[in-house]
């Protein structure tokens, strides 16, 4: 073995790590993995249908995406940060003290959330908030009073369920899908059962009440998820009386495995999103680093050509895969062409 | 028991006869021998069971179903499919709208509607507009495509989806498959070996037929080069230092602990000094795969000098006396005697810690090599260093994680390919080591 041989390769590698520290011509975009599906469908079609590279799209969660997004300004940080929920004032401060100010926010429609079961499972068609909570929350209304949740079958609280062990499969805490089920569906439901009520004439306070109406029960009935859609879909598979929570454009996707259950009577479909008739539901967002248009080679190309009609537009290929359009699309697109920040013109 | 044994006073018996003692000691033997063979029978079944289903589970990755027209794209055709935004999205309806006029003409399937096309057709454009692109003397003359069908299309080949469970959707709808046999019946649509699966790139979440480990094997292949440079030369003349030459004192106590530590520190943790110190202080490229073989290689080197203080500490004393009884120095001795005869063991830890680097995650997850990355291949050798991409166990971790059943079998296909990638290194090493094996 030539030692002279691998130092010299070494110290070439070396020499050549230092030299090329330099211009990055890629766009760089992390964050949500509700987004990223969406993001690699553009990420594709930007690639093959302009002149410039395709932009690399990484995972990691919503809030993992802001907070690189938040660490500066300059080519080695990203420049687009996709987000399943709106960012947070803590994350534009720390934005702020990084130098990251002109911050543009860029909704590029919504998600539906869904509860799904086994296809040949007991028939879990129909829920209300009050179901869920019901099953999930660690104290609930009995009879006037408020007692330790005593059900184990969905039965025991509604007539209507089947007579099938409650098993739900939830979306861990690190999931911004898990924010949404929490003030769409939990809340509901507590306020909706009486819980809220009873716990605040208990003597809590209401700041109190509301977060002890997030909670779910720890007696395993509920389980929190940290991966994604596809473990819970593996969870449900072996578990026919599981109920799982996913994404819309997941459950289109796996529909001979999965069914859907209403919500409040409304079944989960792009249109009855779209009119917000269904509870459920989240917008998307992504935030570009205004300081980066003009240095990073088609970043603002990019944002334009993601929430342009011919993708984000009812008929696009993201409207296809599952993603429910926004219908003030337009001003996006409006907002976009003039790099509108936030702040200005709300 | 042990003690009524011990007190019985022994008798002489014949040798033709065995006694009960000797009996229980065979007895004990023949346990311990059939533990021995039951702890590797289970072994082999559980190889067995993970390879079948690997192999079951991932070979349907390797084909795929496609379509094949011929037709004749005219210049106003391109034209006009080149002036819009999403000029694959132009092709794709262009092949759609031919074929269905061709197989209406035909008289295939039962009057075909452009939409039940859609539904069976994969995402085609890019392919045809990449062939236009490098072939515009094509422009106007009849050209045979064969091009993906849809993944449900192909599921319905492979067995994933079929008529009972079919829901339908704006996907795949029950009918649909009846002008899928139709088409195949007119040998429109076949099944065939998937080059692209080797040698493509990642695709977006729509368009599972495209994708491709090629771009990743690329990728991991870089970051194993710049472990091996990196980690070997380090990795050896440390252990070297430590073994032959360092004093024995409480530094090097120290040190000798540490490394110890290191190797089992998991690799998460190296994963965010890698972002810290090489994408935020050095100022190197994100996703890059030369900061994931230098992350990797912080991981490896523990795994190497651990294994190499062992083969050296493995050589005779014996070779090194004699060596510096004829008068060479001690580096002479180290280099010329020492080493060749640990280089079979060296060579072995090498190559444990560089596969175990190859199957590593989580550590890429932080310095951006996760996602969707591997789209392009490297325009050149340094480019590949340095041009984001992504590694293989990354890429099958992606895929695992989508929503398409699709490219769950890809993430299997994937896991082959990364298997034969390691059986190539092992066997690349087993080779060397015979070359370099010496006997005394």
């Amino acid at each position: 073995m030539s030692f002279t041989k691998l130092t010299v390769s070494t110290l070439a590698l070396t020499a050549l790590a230092a030299g090329t520290a330099a211009a990055r011509d890629q766009v760089q975009v992390a964050g949500s993995s509700t987004v990223l599906p969406y993001a690699s469908i553009v990420a594709e079609a930007f690639g093959e249908n302009t002149d410039f590279p395709t932009p690399v799209v990484e995972s990691g969660g919503s809030s993992a995406g802001l907070k690189r997004f938040c660490e500066g300004v300059g080519e080695n940080t990203i420049d687009v940060a996709n987000a399943s929920r709106a960012i947070r004032e803590k994350e534009i401060k720390a934005c702020a003290d990084a130098g990251v100010t002109d911050i543009i926010e860029v909704r590029i429609g919504y998600d539906g959330i869904v509860f799904a079961s086994q296809q040949s499972g007991p028939a879990f068609t129909a829920f209300e908030p009050a179901d869920i909570y019901n099953a999930l929350a660690p104290k609930v209304v009995v009879d006037g009073e408020l007692v330790d949740n005593p059900y184990t079958k969905w039965s025991d609280f509604n007539a209507d369920l089947p007579d099938a062990e409650i098993a739900a499969f939830i979306p861990g805490t690190k999931h911004g899908t898990r924010e949404v089920f929490e003030e769409k569906v939990l809340a509901a439901g507590c306020e909706a059962t009486g819980a809220l009520e009873a716990m605040t004439a208990a003597g809590m306070s209401e700041d109190d009440a509301e977060d002890a109406c997030i909670s779910v029960r720890t007696d395993g009935k509920s389980v929190d998820i940290d991966g994604d859609y596809t473990e819970t879909l593996a969870r449900i598979d072996s578990n026919p009386n599981g109920i799982g929570i996913f994404g819309l454009a997941f459950y289109e996707n796996n529909q001979d495995k999965l069914k859907v259950a209403t919500m409040s009577g409304i079944e989960p479909k792009t249109e009855t999103i779209a009119s917000g008739e269904y509870p459920v539901s989240r917008p998307l967002y992504f935030y570009i680093k205004k300081a980066h248009i003009g240095v990073i080679p088609g970043l603002k190309e990019y944002a334009q050509f993601f929430v342009s009609d011919d993708l984000a537009g009812p008929s696009g290929p993201l409207a296809n895969y599952g993603l429910v359009s926004d219908p003030e699309l337009a001003a996006t697109q409006k907002m976009v062409n003039e790099e509108q920040t936030m702040g200005e013109g709300m | 028991m042990a003690d009524a044994t011990a007190n019985s006073p022994r008798r002489h018996g014949s040798l033709t006869t065995t006694d009960p003692r000797t009996k229980r000691r065979n007895a004990a033997e023949a346990r311990f021998r059939a533990y021995g063979i039951a702890a590797i029978g289970l072994g082999l079944f559980f190889l067995v069971v993970l390879a079948t289903s690997i192999i079951r589970s991932g070979v349907p990755a390797f084909t795929t179903t496609v379509v094949s027209l011929e037709m004749n794209v005219s210049q106003a055709e391109y034209d006009e499919a080149e002036s819009g935004m999403l000029k694959t999205a132009a092709y794709t309806k262009l092949f759609i709208t031919k074929l269905g006029a061709q197989l209406r003409e035909a008289g295939i399937g039962d009057d075909v509607q452009d939409d039940a096309i859609e539904r069976i057709m994969g995402k085609v454009g890019s392919d045809m507009r990449s062939f236009y692109q490098e072939n515009p003397d094509s422009i106007g003359e009849t050209v045979t495509f064969t091009l993906n069908a849809s993944s449900r299309v192909d599921g319905y080949f492979k067995g994933r989806v079929n008529r009972e469970t079919l829901v339908d959707s704006r996907f795949l709808v029950a009918t649909d498959l009846d002008v899928v046999d139709a088409l195949t019946e007119a040998g429109i649509i076949t099944r065939q070996f998937d080059w692209g699966f080797l040698t493509g790139k990642d695709a977006g979440v729509d368009n599972p037929g495209g994708a491709g480990i090629g771009a990743s094997v690329i990728g991991s292949f870089f970051m194993m080069l710049v472990v091996l440079v990196l980690s070997l030369p380090i990795g050896v003349a440390a252990s070297i230092y430590l073994e032959e030459f360092a004093p024995k004192n409480r530094w090097t106590d120290i040190i000798e602990v540490n490394i110890s530590n290191l190797a089992a520190v998991p690799s998460i943790v190296f994963g965010i000094l890698g972002l810290a110190v090489f994408i935020q202080f050095a100022g190197l490229p994100q996703s890059a795969p030369l900061v994931g073989g230098l992350v990797l290689t912080l991981m490896t080197l523990p795994t190497i000098i651990i294994s190499t203080r062992a083969s050296l500490k493995a050589v005779p004393p014996s070779i090194r006396d004699a060596a510096l009884g004829v008068g060479a120095s001690k580096m002479q001795a180290v280099f010329h005697h020492v080493l060749p005869l640990a280089a079979p063991g060296i060579l072995t830890g090498t190559i444990i810690g560089l596969a175990q680097a190859l199957g590593e995650t989580a550590p890429l997850l932080l310095i951006g090599m996760v996602g969707f990355v591997a789209r392009e291949y490297p325009g050149g050798f340094i480019e590949g260093f340095v041009e984001p991409n992504s590694a293989m166990p990354a890429q099958i971790y992606t895929w695992a994680a989508r929503s398409d059943v699709a490219f769950y079998e890809k993430a299997w296909g994937g896991i082959i390919v990364l298997l034969v990638f390691l059986l190539i290194m092992n066997a690349i090493a087993i080779v060397l080591r015979r070359r370099f094996e010496r006997r005394w």
